[in-house]
């Protein structure tokens, strides 16, 4: 019975996502810019998001952080300077296009690729922690090359 | 190396009363037609038979709740034997002679005249909490007993007393042992995929009796039995650390394994029980390292550069094979259990990963990603004779049954849209001949199945 009750409020809830989803979609990035300009808190996850980007995207099957990648990294890392107090998780991913195993090593070897850079740019170890989620906490739901490209990440969070 | 558990068992040929698993006593039944041992009745060593037709009336039943169960009993029986794909239940309608009366002294003439090679006959007596199951297997051509048991159980037992006959048919019918009194753990899995709970869970082969083991507070992966099927090692998330864990079914406690000073993950006992073989990841690479579980020391067992990950044994514990990228792109390597000695197994098209070696030491089974299509394959422990089972968009994380004839693994299906509409991942299984692909029946989405040896 409980079964069935959460089966059919899981059912009612898709109903209403894909109500909303015929409004315009407002893209989460948009709206945190121009709801936020004057409301973001700086030094805050927000700040990071909508000011220096939170995270970096890699090729398939790739752990080395893309050429054109890099200088979000260096920019976060002059970011981190100036709000010291900030301590940082960088969280790996994969996309759906491998087992989840290997996935969650992937997403690992991302995240240290991340960390590398970062503590090049002047960022103290000490600040940072690593993690991986492998395929498992996609970003983009999509089963498309679109979808990988954005899940294939690692991401910076202040903890 | 044996498979576990199997020693007691061989105690249904003995004369006396024995415990064959917790509060469930067996004692052999005399002869109707008392013929000494026949044959094996089917040769299954080929790919492929003809399903074998065999007649499961009801059992007669006595005693206040002997009916009911005897009917419950029967139908666990049947779907667990269809399941095989190596029996073919006889339509229940078809029946010339009543059950009660098959359970007296069966009518082989009416069981011949309704193609049934074989009969199972019981009678339930279940007065109070107390269970008597009688069964009798036939061979219905040469009209005599081939297998007679009595077990004796608290009524609540009544499903594993359904799986034991169920096995005792198999193995009597085919010569080799069954699977049906087993588990399988696994990962449920509920609500979006950004945002999806991963929950141990653990359930019978056939779906029922399920229970979640972990709250879902922290996401739990890849749970692997140990050989005496108390235990289970898996991955957690708790702390944000993503650590092997293990878990205690009888106990129910968890502990972390041991402080890597990383990530650890997938994690699989020796044949021994005595370690747990699993890949750590510190500094770039992902190594293989085996963790003795009384002292808890380790011993790394790989260093090449590249990540080297799902360690499994092979079941004589001699060598283990694994998947590495050190060549490049993703493959699966044999090496000595002490270490050393690595050579490449995999050279088809694609990438190879998620190995797992037969309890019968004959063939590994493994994930290959090729084309932008999964599939569930077998191989040879030499490489040699590749064989796919399975393919589809996405599909994953085989497990061998104990007697090594069935493999589980997960199937997932293809987003529709951006929400993630339409996916799913459920548990499948199939021959290792290719063919009977089923799905498991499970209350969530459920991933990263493993199968317990069978239960003692």
């Amino acid at each position: 019975m409980t079964a069935t009750k959460t089966l059919l409020a899981a059912f009612a809830a898709a109903g209403l996502l894909a109500a909303c989803s015929s409004d315009p979609e407002p893209a989460a990035s948009t709206a945190g810019a121009g709801a936020g300009s004057n409301t973001v808190r700086p030094g805050s996850q927000e700040d990071l998001v909508a000011n220096v980007g939170d995270r970096v995207f890699f090729d398939t099957d790739e752990n080395r952080v893309r050429a054109d990648q890099r200088p979000v990294l260096v920019r976060q890392a002059a970011w981190l300077a100036q709000y010291p107090q900030n301590q940082i998780m960088v969280e790996g991913h994969a996309d759906e296009r491998g087992t989840r195993e290997y996935n969650l090593a992937l997403g690992q070897r991302r995240s240290n690729s991340a960390r590398d850079i970062l503590v090049a740019s002047g960022v103290a170890g000490s600040r940072i922690q690593t993690i991986s989620y492998g395929k498992d906490r996609p970003d983009a739901l999509g089963s498309n090359e679109e979808s990988w490209a954005r899940n294939r990440r690692a991401v910076t969070v202040i903890r | 190396m044996t498979l576990p558990n199997m020693n007691r068992r061989s105690l249904l040929t003995g004369g006396a009363a024995a415990m064959i698993a917790p509060g469930i006593w067996t004692t052999p039944l005399p002869a109707a037609a008392q013929t000494g041992s026949p044959p094996t009745i089917v040769d299954i060593t080929r790919a492929r038979t003809e399903p074998i037709p065999i007649a499961i009336p009801d059992m007669a039943g006595t005693g206040g709740d002997g009916a009911r169960l005897g009917q419950q009993i029967a139908r666990v029986i049947t779907n667990n034997l269809r399941s095989s794909g190596l029996f073919r239940p006889v339509d229940r309608a078809a029946f010339i002679q009543t059950p009660e009366a098959a359970a007296a002294t069966p009518r082989f003439a009416d069981w011949r005249a309704v193609n049934a090679a074989a009969l199972v006959t019981g009678r339930v007596d279940g007065s109070g909490d107390r269970l008597r199951v009688e069964f009798r297997l036939w061979d219905i051509l040469p009209e005599q007993q081939a297998l007679g048991t009595a077990y004796n159980a608290t009524s609540s037992n009544w499903r594993q007393i359904a799986h034991i006959i169920s096995d005792d048919i198999y193995k009597r019918m085919l010569g080799e042992s069954g699977y049906f009194n087993t588990r399988i753990a696994y990962i449920a899995e509920t609500g979006p995929r950004d945002r999806r709970v991963r929950r141990l869970a653990i359930m019978d082969q056939d779906g029922e009796n399920n229970r979640f083991l972990t709250d879902g507070q922290y996401q739990a992966l890849t749970p692997r039995f140990h050989p005496d099927a108390t235990r289970i090692a898996f991955m957690s998330y708790a702390r944000n650390e993503p650590r092997v864990y293990l878990f205690n079914l009888e106990s129910g406690r968890q502990e972390v394994l041991g402080n890597f000073g990383g990530m650890t993950l997938s994690p699989r006992f020796s044949p021994d029980g005595r370690s747990v073989v699993l890949s750590a990841i510190r500094g770039g690479d992902a190594n293989i390292y085996l963790v003795d579980l009384a002292s808890r020391r380790e011993r790394q067992l790989t260093s090449a550069a590249g990540l080297d990950v799902s360690p499994c044994f092979s079941p004589d514990g001699s060598q283990i094979v694994f998947n590495s990228d050190r060549g490049g792109d993703q493959q699966l390597y044999v090496m000595d259990a002490g270490g050393g000695g690595a050579r490449r197994l995999s050279f088809g098209n694609g990438r190879y990963a998620t190995p797992v070696w037969s309890p019968r030491g004959d063939l590994i089974a493994f994930t290959r990603i090729a084309r932008g299509q999964f599939a569930i394959g077998v191989m040879r422990p030499d490489g040699s004779g590749e064989r796919i089972l399975s393919e589809g968009w996405g599909m994953e994380g085989p497990t061998f049954a104990p007697n090594g004839r069935v493999l589980m693994f997960y199937r997932e299906s293809a987003a529709r849209d951006a929400r993630g509409s339409g996916y799913s991942a459920r548990l499948s299984s199939i021959d290792i001949a290719g063919f009977n692909e089923r799905q498991i029946v499970t209350s969530t989405d459920a991933t990263d199945p493993s199968w317990s040896p069978l239960i003692s």
